[in-house]
């Protein structure tokens, strides 16, 4: 990062920082990675300015390090989010977020016919397409496309 | 406990599929078996059928076995709110074997991972309907004596039909060329033609219903419904359009054989089902060999 700038969100020491998450995503991100349950120390700054998404939202999370299929999740809703893991102020490390093979209790099945809109099971999908990202439910059989992928 | 169950005709690999075909044809040589002696199997249709009920029940009784069940499900507790859930774990309690029609789409899917016992799906929604797939390949395989190379004419509502969409994706391991015939609203689904670019299967797609059948081995009819169209003067324009008549049945293949899932309304004329090339009444019979056969194997037997 430009060392010049000043950081909108604090520096942390050890841990990871989520960059170029959609503003509007910021809380659902924050849902699905189970922040709110979490005992570190979480900074976030929503609405910055971004060249690629136009407002942005970032996460830092201190002496956290994820494993990638748990990052992985937030792919539907963050599918352009950088990680960069840091460890003593210094990036170590920057990752992609890549898509994953399945998508298991994230997402919600557009056909309003499908048992897991009926009752109460846990959806489950295949991805099928990673760009754009698009999902084929494993009761239905019918598919999501990235434009009507919505977060439970 | 899922692997036995019959949900999606996916479900079965090619080899499947044949050995399927072959045990169905041991049970049109002798229907009448005790395989199931001893045996119970559920019939939970959540809607009403008449053929697929009346066929897999006919199936199980040809067999020895004991049915129990209902036949909508306002005889059920499901009228008392009962979940999917909590009927499918109660009743593979009872039983050795699960038979379900079910109006939602996944319902069978969803059950065959909480029942114990395997399932057989009946048709879930507008989703799959398996069983009737078996039965339309047996019905080709009979009468063609292969199911490789075949020029496959399908004809009506290749949109919402489940049955054409089905049969495709099963015949695609067979090297087939289709054809569809189907106005221009009810064309056969995007994501159909990709899976069969995908998968490099020929396929060609007409809005004339003329003499291109007379290249055909098997006519597959469907019923072209009024209230898929958004516009009643749509429909009015094509109803009349996707009939066979015996006439234009003259210059094509002595092999030609006609399928229809049925019911029919009118989308075949009543002259056609005395030409030796219709097959859709054998047909249905067909689906009590196939479903003994589906029965059998879903049970090891």
């Amino acid at each position: 990062m430009n060392a010049k700038k000043e950081l909108q969100v604090s520096a942390i020491e050890n841990g990871t920082v989520i960059d170029h998450i959609p503003a509007e995503y910021l809380f659902q991100v924050i849902n699905i990675l189970g922040l709110d349950n979490c005992d570190n120390s979480v900074t976030f700054g929503n609405n910055l300015e971004s060249k690629i998404l136009g407002k942005k939202a970032i996460i830092k999370i201190a002496e956290k390090f994820f494993e990638d299929d748990e990052i992985n999740k937030i792919s539907l809703i963050a599918p352009h989010a950088k990680l960069n893991i840091i460890k003593n102020y210094q990036v170590v490390e920057k990752k992609i977020v890549e898509s994953p093979d399945k998508v298991i209790g994230i997402a919600k099945c557009m056909n309003p016919k499908c048992i897991t809109n009926v009752e109460a099971v846990t959806t489950r999908f295949k991805v099928i397409e990673k760009t754009p990202i698009t999902l084929k439910c494993h009761y239905c059989e019918k598919i999501t496309d990235h434009k009507h992928i919505e977060i439970i | 406990m899922d692997n036995k169950s019959l949900v999606s005709i996916d479900d079965y690999t090619k080899e499947e599929i044949l050995e399927v075909l072959a045990r169905a044809a041991e049970f049109e040589k002798n229907p009448n078996c005790n395989l199931l002696e001893g045996k119970v199997v559920a019939s939970l249709f959540f809607e009403p059928s008449t053929r697929t009920r009346l066929s897999f029940e006919t199936a199980i009784s040809r067999m020895g076995g004991k049915i129990v069940g209902f036949t909508d499900s306002s005889s059920s507790s499901v009228t008392k709110g009962e979940t999917l859930k909590d009927t499918t774990k109660m009743v593979s309690n009872y039983c050795d074997l699960v038979v379900m029609r079910h109006p939602i789409e996944g319902s069978a899917r969803y059950a065959s991972e909480v029942s114990d016992v395997p399932v057989i799906n009946a048709g879930d929604g507008a989703n799959q309907h398996p069983t009737q797939t078996m039965l339309d390949l047996y019905s080709i395989y009979k009468t063609q004596g292969t199911l490789e190379n075949l020029n496959i004419f399908m004809v009506g509502d290749l949109k919402y039909g489940r049955t054409v969409h089905s049969l495709l994706m099963a015949m695609s391991h067979f090297n087939p060329t289709f054809h569809f015939i189907a106005p221009k609203e009810l064309e056969i689904p995007l994501a159909y033609k990709i899976f069969m670019n995908k998968n490099n299967i020929k396929y060609h797609e007409h809005t004339e219903f003329n003499d291109i059948i007379n290249d055909a081995d098997i006519l597959y009819m469907t019923r072209v419904q009024r209230e898929r169209f958004a516009d009643p003067l749509e429909y009015e324009k094509v109803k009349n359009v996707y009939i066979l008549k015996n006439d234009m049945l003259e210059n094509t293949r002595d092999n030609l054989r006609i399928l229809h899932p049925l019911p029919r309304v009118n989308e075949i004329a009543v002259d056609v089902d005395e030409n030796p090339k219709a097959y859709y009444f054998q047909q249905a019979l067909n689906g009590v060999y196939a479903r003994q056969a589906i029965i059998a194997k879903a049970l090891d037997l």
